[in-house]
């Protein structure tokens, strides 16, 4: 099977692909956003502290 | 074995815990999805039906699982919150709903995409997808529920017995495909008898079944992390933690 042809999915690339790329955006987002929340949620508390302590 | 168990329900050790989690399990996850991703998109044979269409498969399954798996999850949960008032329940329920309306939401459209080619239709109103479909309202019930109730202890209490009551959905959407006509194809894995479906297909199936499993640990701990340093940030230990 060549590259094209594996791409191509018998014609079924405009299904297949999007539910892969789909899955993908949809996982990482699920990673990324609690990710990042955790992030700042521990910067504000930091700064919250240092606050305190002046 | 007790011991661990009650350590783990304790806010500061599931933090840690968790935390020193994440980097294996985001290994093991990679793993099982680059395995999973060369097995099935890339090793595996076309369907003799369905030639190269089938291999949403490898997406449209495991997610389909997980969307039932994950709302067992939550209402086991809302049993632990009524029974035994455990806070880790309650922040394990609620991170778990953005999670699974995820893989309700993945499993809707790849079934979709997978739908048009083969039955000319992106959507059909049948039991299966249709009882799916009430599992996406429920998580996003639940988020809703919890965002909308002020008094956070009401608001917990409000989404366990939603989601214990939304439990009935779970057997519908399962048998559906047995119990009343569908354009859904019946169970090919699930079976009592033996799977029909090939192993060279199986087992990348199960692969990435596997890896959104481990995927799901991975965004739970994350978010539960997130969640309980916001609950407790007035505490002792996040204090001492913040202090480090």
């Amino acid at each position: 099977m060549s590259v094209s042809e594996f791409f191509n999915m018998g014609g079924y690339a405009i299904y297949v692909w999007p539910s892969y790329v789909l899955a993908a955006i949809v996982l990482w987002l699920n990673w990324y956003l609690p990710r990042r929340a955790h992030r700042q949620l521990l910067g504000q508390l930091k700064r919250r502290n240092q606050g305190k302590s002046e | 074995m007790f011991l661990w168990f009650h350590k783990l329900g304790s806010p500061p050790h599931f933090y840690r815990i968790a935390g020193n989690w994440l980097p294996w399990l985001g290994t093991i996850f990679l793993l099982l999805l680059v395995a999973g991703l060369y097995g099935g998109p890339i090793l595996a044979p076309p369907d003799y039906q369905q030639g190269e269409s089938y291999r949403i498969i490898f997406i449209h399954v495991p997610s389909a699982w997980m969307s039932l798996f994950i709302y067992i999850v939550m209402a086991g949960c809302g049993v632990v919150i009524l029974v035994w008032r455990m806070k880790i329940a309650e922040i394990v329920l609620i991170s778990s709903a953005p999670i699974g309306a995820s893989f309700t939401f993945l499993a809707l459209a790849t079934g979709s995409l997978w739908g048009k080619p083969m039955w000319g239709i992106w959507w059909v109103w049948d039991a299966r997808l249709t009882s799916e479909l009430i599992l996406l309202f429920l998580y996003l019930g639940v988020i809703g529920l919890h965002g909308a109730i002020e008094d956070k202890r009401v608001a917990t209490r409000a989404v366990a017995i939603l989601a214990i009551v939304g439990m009935v959905n779970i057997p519908i959407i399962h048998y559906s495909v047995e119990w009343w006509n569908s354009l859904h194809q019946g169970p090919t894995v699930t079976k009592f008898d033996k799977p029909s479906i090939h192993w060279s297909m199986l087992i990348p199936l199960l692969l990435m079944a596997l890896a959104f499993q481990v995927y799901y640990l991975l965004a739970l701990f994350q978010s539960c992390r997130t969640e309980l340093l916001q609950r407790e940030r007035n505490s002792r230990w996040v204090e001492e933690l913040i202090a480090k």
